[in-house]
């Protein structure tokens, strides 16, 4: 990889875009690049906002997740599609108006036929517009591959962010109210009592630190197994699309 | 493990860290005999189960991240008897070892263990269970095990002490001193609290400049600016409680009343958290004074003690920072590194 791709993220030339059509880029790295190894909340730690607030019940961590999941995958096939068309300079305003006419809709329909839903999520549907993770993938991938990719990786990213949701959701819910997608766990309020700490802002943070360590530990013992063969840190072998990923910097060093 | 080696003179001592954490178990164990007293054989199966659990997460975590283990140096020992020290004596028991695990596990181990956690560990794990099970945290029992209504000595935003007072409620100032209240398991006693820290300062365990800065801006605080204070005085608004000797013993009440005895003998002076300089040390206290001072009159937990002393933790890098002192004849250019 040169160094004017890495610093050039935004356009590519036609030629350019030929070249990377050759790409690594398999379905299966995509898939699992958005679950595993650039998972936005939990690898990438983006979209905290939501994730801190939402996480109180592993119903609503879910159905934020799967909002995240159909506005990632219908944003990114529009722009996909769009990103000949886009000028480079108006690029964002571009994203940001793609972006909220999905998240328009995901919160008519919401609110239309799931009143209660709307209640709980409240304001955290509406904040799908400037959450970094759908302008991070736009930018870093919708705008540069092509539809199909593009469709799976918001895909992978939204189950990614919908699995981070919904295990610090479910801790905390278990945790904290003794029950379990509103079933309540037989234990709990008899034997032990539920642990008030987790539904409050600090075990948020607490439990999504907790997360965040296991993820990381997850991925030390992968790298280790791959550590002969090719790959970078953060899992992607120095392609230009993580961008958010500060490991890259580090192992581009390592390879000249 | 990484030795710091610094100019001469150098201060020969036989002190060790097991040592030292072997004094402050023998100047807390008067306490914990005066807490086991008031409070029956439950009291003495929390202590016990503290301490065994505490040793156990410290083996077991050590053991975990493929440390060497530490367990001998007797600091796992100190927070367990210090955690059971914080809680109610009618904690249910699993609570205690959710505390220990917290203490140990989350605030001590994951941080790098003894020398750096960023704050005292016993004092986390109290703040952790009363978040987490405010109920439990907060029903105090005396001594007939009858169930006391009193909420808890340490809040006093809502009714006053001196209401209580008035209508017969309240402890009198001999059984506050000698541990027949409600309250912790080790915070009840103030006179063995008092020995133990009689013994600490002797042995030159601790200094006194942080629990004197501590105390003394608090009773400060109480004195000018509390329910009856002097500025209010005699009359004003306060149509109940008019005289000295309210004042007297607002002042008392609140010295002897909740943790603060052992809080700022006990906790607040443990080395890793409090800052190193004598000016820091005076600053460490006069912030946990104003700040409990603040927690007990205005806030709306009973934890004043607990979460000025931790928030004074936090703060010790920058305190530390701050009054560190310049090296003598140093290069002036060297002399702020």
């Amino acid at each position: 990889m040169s160094d004017s791709k890495m610093k050039d993220v935004t356009y590519r030339s036609p030629d350019e875009r030929l070249a990377e059509k050759k790409s690594k880029y398999t379905p299966k790295y995509i898939f699992l690049n958005g679950v595993l190894f650039e998972n936005p909340a939990l690898r990438l730690v983006l979209g905290t906002c939501p994730l801190l607030a939402v996480t109180i019940s592993a119903k609503s961590s879910f159905f934020m997740g799967m909002a995240v999941l159909f506005v990632l995958t219908a944003s990114e096939a529009i722009i996909s599609l769009l990103r000949n068309v886009i000028p480079n300079k108006e690029r964002i305003p571009a994203f940001i108006t793609i972006i909220a006419t999905f998240v328009t809709i995901v919160q008519m329909i919401i609110s239309a036929y799931f009143p209660a839903l709307n209640e709980s999520l409240g304001i955290y549907i509406p904040l799908i517009v400037v959450n970094c993770i759908l302008l991070a993938r736009a930018e870093t991938f919708a705008s540069k591959q092509k539809v199909l990719p593009s469709i799976l990786d918001g895909f992978s990213m939204g189950v990614g962010f919908t699995l981070a949701l919904l295990l610090m959701g479910s801790i905390r819910e278990i945790l904290g109210c003794g029950t379990f997608f509103d079933v309540k766990l037989p234990l709990f309020g008899t034997v032990v009592e539920p642990m008030m700490f987790f539904m409050l802002p600090p075990g948020g943070f607490f439990v999504f630190g907790i997360c965040i360590c296991l993820v990381q530990l997850l991925m030390k013992k992968q790298e280790k197994h791959a550590s002969s063969g090719s790959t970078s840190p953060c899992g992607t072998s120095s392609s230009s699309d993580c961008l958010s990923c500060a490991g890259c910097n580090l192992c581009k060093g390592k390879e000249e | 493990m990484k030795l710091q080696v610094s100019n001469s003179p150098h201060v020969r001592d036989k002190a060790t860290t097991q040592s030292i954490m072997l004094d402050v178990i023998i100047a807390l164990l008067p306490a914990t005999f005066a807490g086991w007293y008031f409070f029956g054989i439950r009291a003495v199966l929390v202590t016990l189960l503290s301490v065994v659990s505490c040793i156990g997460f410290e083996y077991l975590s050590r053991r975990i991240m493929k440390r060497n283990n530490t367990i001998s140096d007797l600091s796992a020992v100190v927070t367990g008897l210090l955690l059971a020290m914080n809680l109610p004596v009618s904690i249910p028991l699993y609570m205690v070892v959710i505390g220990a695990c917290f203490a140990i596990v989350v605030v001590k181990q994951m941080f790098g263990g003894i020398g750096n956690n960023f704050v005292n560990p016993a004092i986390a794990a109290r703040i952790f269970l009363v978040i987490a099970f405010p109920k439990a945290m907060t029903s105090w029992t005396i001594r007939a095990g009858e169930w006391f209504s009193l909420r808890s000595v340490d809040a006093v935003s809502s009714a006053t002490p001196l209401t209580l007072v008035h209508d017969g409620n309240a402890p009198s100032m001999w059984d506050l001193f000698i541990g027949n209240k409600a309250g912790c398991i080790g915070e009840v006693c103030i006179l063995a609290l008092l020995i133990g820290a009689l013994y600490l300062l002797i042995r030159h365990v601790i200094r006194p400049w942080i629990p004197v800065a501590y105390i003394g801006t608090f009773l400060i605080l109480v004195f000018f600016f509390g329910h009856v204070n002097v500025f209010n005085f005699p009359g004003g608004d306060f149509t109940v409680l008019t005289t000295w000797t309210d004042l007297f013993y607002e002042c008392c009440y609140m010295l002897l009343s909740g943790g603060l005895v052992l809080g700022a003998f006990f906790m607040a002076t443990d080395y890793v958290t409090s800052p190193l300089t004598v000016k820091g040390k005076l600053l460490f206290g006069f912030g946990c004074g104003v700040l409990t001072f603040l927690i007990r009159y205005y806030g709306n937990m009973s934890e004043g003690v607990s979460f000025s002393i931790i928030l004074m933790n936090i703060l010790t890098p920058h305190i530390d920072d701050w009054t560190m002192g310049k090296p003598f004849g140093e290069v002036k250019e060297n002399a702020k590194a």
